[in-house]
């Protein structure tokens, strides 16, 4: 589905990303590991246009820089690691906002069954109830399922998330990865994601790359790239080793 | 049902429209009947009756300063408040800040800095006459702006709320220093000047409506169509992005819509500070922040209060006049203090 060849991002004479290319198949989870500056999130930025790249981004086949913005939101989704929200809209209006994309030219912003589309993800996301309430007085967890559910309603193949439960409970960890893990299992969907947390890259990734630098150091199946072949020179430490103590109070207990 | 609202535009229905415009007209009608003199009501009908059908025996003592006077003066001050209010509501729905005005920002200042250069040199643009003023205020508009938001964006990538105000801030006393030195060498020019920098529709005539409801009815079709993808830039540049909204081009459309109306603002009355970010605000606290409903109201609301500070201007010490800029730059200084410490909490 998406194809990145030699992807290079820089900032003045700072290489960020240096020839980074990996495809994107139906049904993986592609997770994108790496220690802090490893240029995780410019990967993302440049999947989202939000930096100048070189080298070439294409979704079935076609280079994403041909697309009209809301041709692309159709296709490829992102969800934030922080979320600015200043003003008290609602829920609801928020999860709307993601049919722009499907109903860009409608006078009045409203295609045949965008309601439908934002009921639906509300419900997904546990969010039906809160519908009416402003963004301002949710929970972290609770806002951060407002904009997965705008996610859902926007409906693309490919959805990118960056960090999606940095600083949440563990509840609600488990809440997000669990929502994703039955997102993809719909025919043509995809997703991509940064994660911090190397073992949650093992237990739902179906793909991983680990950069370090800008530069892949690995890429394949997670076992195989998240392990301590890889890592312990990348992280500089005994990464297995650390987890494996952490864990270890558990069995104490 | 709510949910249908959202979805479908979410704007008001036509009854709440009426009601905003009936309580626009009722201030308005107010306003042209008080003054240095007050005038009955009937004198008020009569003289607008004689002048649209032409029997002058309707004509009553106070006709003449009605017609000339008063009415294209509330006019002038009814479509400026509109305006700046409408600028304020768009640039705080892009720039995801509350604070975000004409005024603070500087951009106003930026345009009273062409309008200066404009007059002191006497400057008449090709095909533009005596035009030349407006223009030049809209291009420092434009310029203004540009610079404002290459700066903050140079200092600080994520665009905070307070790194903007302070460019704003900066580039103010640049311009005004500037300002300052072009009055030094405007010699018998400067009275004229001095009536820029502090803000009054006092001797507005009907070319003047004409302008700003030209400038008004352009840009206002503008950027009401751009409601949804205001809402997406109220939820950070980074979300309008993913959902899909052309982020360059409607930045561009709308900063240019709100150049023009600063512009042609300022090119009339001057600097009539914080309008822009009071009215919004407040119909922010009736309306919620979906642009679909605010936008529109804003432009009611802010009509409303700049004609209620320009009576105030004209009444308060009477019968000596203050400039309405010095009301609204009153009040706005109180509510800067108080929408800072109300989003300081909530961001």
């Amino acid at each position: 589905m998406l194809k990145v060849e030699n992807l290079g991002v820089s900032y003045g004479d700072l290489k960020i990303l240096d020839g980074l290319s990996f495809t994107l198949e139906q049904g993986q989870w592609l997770m994108i590991a790496g220690p802090n500056g490893a240029g995780k999130s410019t990967v993302l930025r440049a999947l989202s246009r939000g930096c100048r790249y070189t080298g070439q981004i294409s979704l079935k086949g076609r280079d994403i820089k041909r697309f009209k913005p809301h041709i692309l939101a159709q296709k490829l989704g992102f969800l934030s690691q922080r979320h600015e929200v200043t003003y008290p809209f609602k829920v609801r209006e928020v999860v709307a906002l993601g049919r722009y994309a499907h109903s860009k030219n409608a006078l009045y912003g409203g295609a045949a069954g965008d309601e439908e589309k934002v009921s639906e993800a509300l419900s997904l996301t546990g969010l039906s109830e809160l519908a009416e309430k402003s963004v301002l007085e949710l929970s972290g967890g609770e806002l951060q399922r407002t904009f997965i559910a705008q996610l859902f309603a926007q409906d693309p193949d490919i959805i990118v998330l960056d960090e999606p439960t940095n600083s949440l409970d563990l509840i609600y960890q488990k809440q997000v990865f669990q929502l994703i893990e039955g997102w993809i299992k719909k025919e043509g969907r995809a997703v991509i994601s940064v994660v911090h947390d190397l073992s949650l890259a093992r237990l739902y990734g179906t793909k991983a790359i680990l950069l370090d630098r800008g530069r892949v150091v690995a890429m394949g199946q997670p076992e195989k790239v998240i392990s301590e072949k890889y890592l312990n020179p990348v992280y500089s430490m005994d990464v297995s080793g650390y987890m494996r103590e952490i864990l270890s109070t558990w069995q104490r207990g | 049902m709510p949910s249908s609202t959202v979805i479908r535009g979410g704007g008001f229905r036509p009854a709440a429209y009426g009601a905003m415009l009936l309580g626009t007209a009722f201030v308005f009608i107010i306003s042209v009947c008080l003054g240095s003199v007050s005038v009955p009501l009937r004198d008020v009908f009569a003289s607008v009756a004689a002048a649209l059908s032409g029997e002058k025996q309707l004509l009553t003592g106070h006709s003449d300063i009605i017609l000339s006077v008063r009415i294209p003066r509330v006019l002038c001050v009814a479509l400026t408040g509109a305006s700046l209010s409408l600028c304020g509501a768009a640039m705080q729905g892009i720039l995801r800040n509350p604070l975000a005005d004409g005024s603070t920002l500087g951009v106003s200042g930026g345009a009273s800095l062409g309008a200066v250069l404009a007059i002191s040199f006497g400057s008449r643009l090709p095909f533009f006459g005596g035009g030349g003023v407006v223009v030049t205020a809209i291009v420092f508009a434009f310029m203004s702006l540009a610079v404002i938001l290459g700066l903050s964006h140079k200092l600080d990538r994520s665009l905070s709320t307070n790194t903007i105000i302070l460019t704003g801030i900066v580039y103010s006393m640049f311009v005004s220093s500037i300002i300052s030195l072009v009055i030094a060498f405007a010699g018998d020019k400067v009275k004229t000047i001095t009536f820029w920098t502090m803000g009054s529709l006092a001797n507005t005539d009907y070319l003047n409506v004409l302008t700003i409801l030209t400038a008004l009815l352009l840009c206002a079709s503008l950027i009401l169509m751009r409601s949804r993808e205001l809402n997406a830039f109220a939820l950070g540049e980074d979300n309008a992005r993913s959902v899909g909204v052309n982020v360059k081009r409607v930045k561009l459309e709308l900063l240019i819509a709100v150049s023009i109306l600063i512009g042609v603002c300022v090119s009339i009355g001057g600097t009539i500070g914080f309008v822009g970010l009071v009215s919004p605000h407040m119909t922010r606290m009736l309306t919620g922040p979906n642009h679909k409903r605010l936008l529109s109201a804003s432009m009611f609301f802010g009509a409303c209060f700049l004609m209620l500070a320009d009576l105030l201007s004209r009444t308060i010490v009477r019968p000596m006049e203050l400039p309405v800029g010095v009301v609204t730059s009153f009040i706005g200084a109180v509510a800067f203090v108080f929408i800072f410490k109300k989003s300081g909490r909530v961001g």
